[in-house]
């Protein structure tokens, strides 16, 4: 990273760790989805962006890890901080089985982008009918009291997740980071340009492919739990829905597959594009539902017909923090 | 001196069609070996087999010592046999260094020590000054260069190089031959190519093997082998006078 | 309790004349697939816009579903057409992903267009004779499904001559087949191909049509037909235009014993178990050659 480069990345860090101290709790819940959307993105990412897999069921993961850990709370109390092992493990495993089956059996391209559909589908109608973790009806955990911060059950103020979700979204950066410099960032950016070429250099392309979809798959079960607590409910369709599958990839492709900082300026141009949009539309006096989802549509539309490697490489360069 | 590479009666047929059939040869260590033929006559399926991209269907193939039939690409590269492709294949979205310490990361204990190992071998094919360049702005000529870059950066005891003379001129065309030339001086490699070219072949091989439909037609001394009327006959078909 | 077997008939048969419309609705799909190599996953998002276009002939205009029919296929022919020929055949020489992501936006920019002039409530089209019922032997057939699948059979039917007897319709299975050759004897590749989207989308349009006879709509039903189509066309194989017909009647039949006998919403599930199976096992489909 050249200079310019580190002092923007050191500006931008001060402002968000400072954030709530000026913020109110409108701006600071804007933030805080800002940030789930940068760390699930880059989740993905690692999947698409590294090892060149599109997967549009992640929703799969993100439900998997939420229900685990909060399944595990409100049946047995156990806390988000115990249960999130499980809930990774679980995504992990997940994650693993889908890849093996899939890569073992040679489906590609678009039939494994269908096969993560259908993941996750099955998923989404098989919890509609599991009562124990609710149902169709949803699960709800236990709100907070005004005031406290149970750090263990994450139940507190906004503040709070918001430092939860920043360090999450930090250290899948660092991660992604490391991990494209090393052995398997160049491993997997071979397999994703030319898995034949790579086989022919010594790439276990099976194993490297493997390790991708698991990372991908726990960290995005990180995701879901967090916003399990963050929300506080959780319904089948809400959670596995595939709409939330398409709602992590847009910040990805938007700011640029396969880079470091795409994900996270995808992220927040999203954000601050829909909230924009809606605080316009409530503005105006119409109650129309759909706007957010448009604006997300034409974004996609726009990006991919006139900038397929997204938005952060242009701006990169015009911005002189590449060289 | 040792035989390097042993195929043994391999066959393969493709839905019937009869590729490859019942081929034998073997390569002795520290030989540069031509294999030509008309097109079909299954060289690149030969090719392919010893490198792992296909199992024969019958046979078998040892390099070293030890079988590799059957074995994955990867497995056999790290056994000690590097390859090139017909058509190139270069991560297009890395650099031209990027792409070599993919290969040499096969080798190399770190990161560091693969940029290294992938900037000397990049000096060596005379690509040193385009390393930073993104492999999709090289021409072919250079392309091919970074191929044979790349499967070099892997240390292969065994090199198959694929048609690597296709589409150049011939003054490129002279200047890989004197690139494989001096790696098989200095490094010893062993070189089994598949070549249209003869211009190159005559220049270069030891020695020619010659394919047609699957089966080897002739062996030996390239200016030897050439002149046979077996061969002449495959390429040029019958009642030819020379 | 006595096995109601006449019942169970009924049920199957209900099944057939649905999946008649569904097959229609893959039979583009794999036209679009098949030949233009376009993976549209945009495809039950122009079948929901069909809809709506169906719903608003009827509610202001008074135009029965079918009679409507013939303009709306017309119409969606066009829109097809001008869609690959505008946008989407800039695409054919990008990474696959790239293309399905192109789709993906069209999608969600048609589903919410939907959503914002329609609002998210249900609609549907009322026709008194829809409700009659039919007797056919010791059958009770929906007069409304009879005539929706009769329709979609005939239009299937039509496209097949088409691919089979006209000059046009071989060019575009020569594409099909072997681009390259069919570059080199001179075909207009692009207008073939924009072709062929234009007819995939008709079909949309025209099951949208008749799905409009059959079903209620909402904004969200573009998603479900689209991964509806995906399932048939896979599980009867891609490339293979009986494939689809066949798949779509099987899928019919499985929804509709299945929304019988386990539950109403459990239906889809087995479609999706289903696809995960073939994608596995036999991804070539049932009926499907090449991939």
């Amino acid at each position: 990273m050249n200079r310019r480069a580190s002092l923007g990345l050191a500006g931008l860090s001060a402002l968000l760790v400072l954030l709530p101290a000026f913020a109110g709790n409108y701006l600071l819940s804007v933030a805080t989805l800002f940030l789930y959307f940068a760390f699930a993105g880059q989740a993905w990412n690692i999947m698409m962006g590294f090892a060149g897999q599109l997967s549009l069921g992640h929703a799969l993961y993100l439900g998997a890890g939420a229900y685990t850990a909060a399944g595990l709370y409100f049946h047995f109390g156990i806390g988000p901080w115990a249960g999130l092992w499980l809930a990774a493990a679980l995504c992990a495993v997940l994650g693993a089985a889908l890849g093996a089956l899939a890569f073992r059996y040679g489906v590609a391209g678009v039939y494994f982008t269908l096969l993560t559909i259908a993941c996750a589908e099955f998923a989404r109608i098989g919890l509609d009918h599991f009562d124990w973790l609710g149902g169709s009806g949803g699960l709800f955990l236990k709100i907070a009291k005004r005031g406290d911060i149970d750090l263990a059950n994450l139940r507190g103020p906004p503040a709070m997740f918001y430092y939860v979700i920043l360090l999450l979204a930090a250290a899948a950066m660092a991660l992604s980071a490391y991990l494209l410099r090393s052995r398997a960032g160049y491993y997997w950016q071979a397999i994703r340009e030319d898995e034949d070429a790579a086989q022919a250099l010594g790439i276990h392309t099976f194993r490297w492919k493997m390790f991708a979809v698991t990372l991908s798959a726990a960290m995005t079960g990180l995701a879901g739990v967090f916003s399990a607590f963050y929300y506080g409910n959780l319904f089948p369709e809400q959670v596995f829905g595939i709409h939330r599958s398409v709602e992590i990839i847009l910040a990805p492709i938007i700011g640029g597959i396969g880079t470091i900082f795409g994900p996270i300026l995808g992220a927040a141009l999203l954000t601050a594009l829909a909230e924009g949009a809606s605080e316009i539309v409530a503005a105006l006096g119409w109650e129309v539902p759909g706007v957010k989802q448009m604006i997300y549509g034409l974004v996609l539309l726009i990006v991919i017909v006139f900038l397929p490697q997204g938005i952060w490489p242009a701006l990169a360069r015009k911005l002189r923090v590449k060289k | 001196m040792n035989s390097l590479l042993q195929v043994e009666r391999v066959a393969k047929s493709f839905r019937g069609l009869c590729a490859v059939a019942e081929v034998s040869f073997d390569i002795l260590q520290g030989a540069i070996v031509a294999l030509i033929g008309p097109n079909g006559a299954g060289k690149t399926t030969l090719f392919n087999m010893i490198a792992g991209a296909l199992a024969p269907d019958s046979g078998a193939i040892w390099f070293d010592g030890a079988r590799i039939d059957g074995l994955r690409p990867d497995q056999i590269c790290a056994r000690g046999i590097g390859r090139t492709f017909q058509i190139v294949k270069p991560f297009a979205g890395l650099s031209v260094l990027d792409n070599v310490v993919v290969g040499a990361l096969q080798r190399a204990a770190s990161v560091n020590d693969a940029r290294r190992s992938a900037a000397a071998i990049l000096d060596k094919v005379g690509l040193g000054a385009k390393r930073e360049l993104p492999a999709t702005a090289l021409t072919l000529p250079d392309r091919k260069l970074l191929e044979i870059a790349r499967a070099l950066s892997t240390r292969p005891k065994l090199l198959l190089l694929d048609e690597a003379l296709a589409g150049l001129r011939p003054a490129e065309c002279d200047r890989l031959v004197a690139l494989f030339r001096e790696l098989h001086r200095s490094d010893g490699v062993t070189i089994l190519l598949i070549e249209h070219v003869m211009r190159a072949v005559m220049a270069l091989a030891q020695e020619m093997i010659v394919l047609h439909h699957g089966n080897i037609l002739a062996r030996g001394a390239p200016d030897r082998v050439v002149k046979e009327a077996a061969v002449l006959e495959c390429y040029l078909g019958e009642n030819v006078e020379l | 309790m006595s096995f109601d077997f006449i019942g169970f008939l009924n049920i199957i048969l209900s099944g057939l004349l649905t999946g008649a419309v569904f097959g229609l609705l893959a039979l583009g799909l794999s036209v679009i697939f098949g030949v233009a190599r376009v993976v549209n996953f945009a495809h039950g998002e122009i079948t929901a816009l069909a809809m709506y276009t169906t719903v608003v002939l009827f509610s202001f205009l008074h135009v029965d579903p079918f009679i409507a029919v013939v303009p709306v296929a017309v119409v969606f022919f066009i829109f097809g057409y001008l869609l690959h020929g505008a946008v989407i055949h800039r695409f054919v020489h990008r990474p696959e992903h790239v293309q399905f992501i192109l789709l993906l936006a069209v999608a969600i920019v048609i589903t919410n267009g939907l959503l914002i002039t329609f609002g998210p409530d249900a609609r549907g089209v009322s026709l008194d004779y829809l409700l009659e019922s039919i007797e056919v032997g010791p059958f009770l057939i929906d007069r409304g499904k009879f005539y929706a699948a009769g329709v979609a059979v005939a239009a299937a039917a039509g496209l097949f001559s088409f691919f089979r007897f006209t000059a046009t319709g071989t060019a575009i299975r020569a594409c099909a087949d072997n681009l390259h050759g069919a570059r080199v004897i001179g075909l207009n590749v692009k207008r073939l191909y924009a072709l062929a989207f234009g007819l995939g989308s008709a079909c949309a349009g025209v099951a949208g049509c008749m799905l409009v006879v059959l079903v209620d709509l909402t904004p969200g039903s573009g998603p479900v037909y689209t991964l509806l189509a995906f399932v048939i066309v896979i599980v009867g194989g891609l490339g293979s235009m009986t494939g689809a017909l066949v798949g779509g009647a099987l899928i019919g039949v499985s929804e509709a014993v299945a929304g019988f006998f386990i539950s109403p919403s459990a239906k889809s599930m087995f479609s999706f178990a289903l696809l995960i199976l073939v994608l596995l096992f036999r991804p070539r489909g049932l009926l499907g050659g090449r991939l």
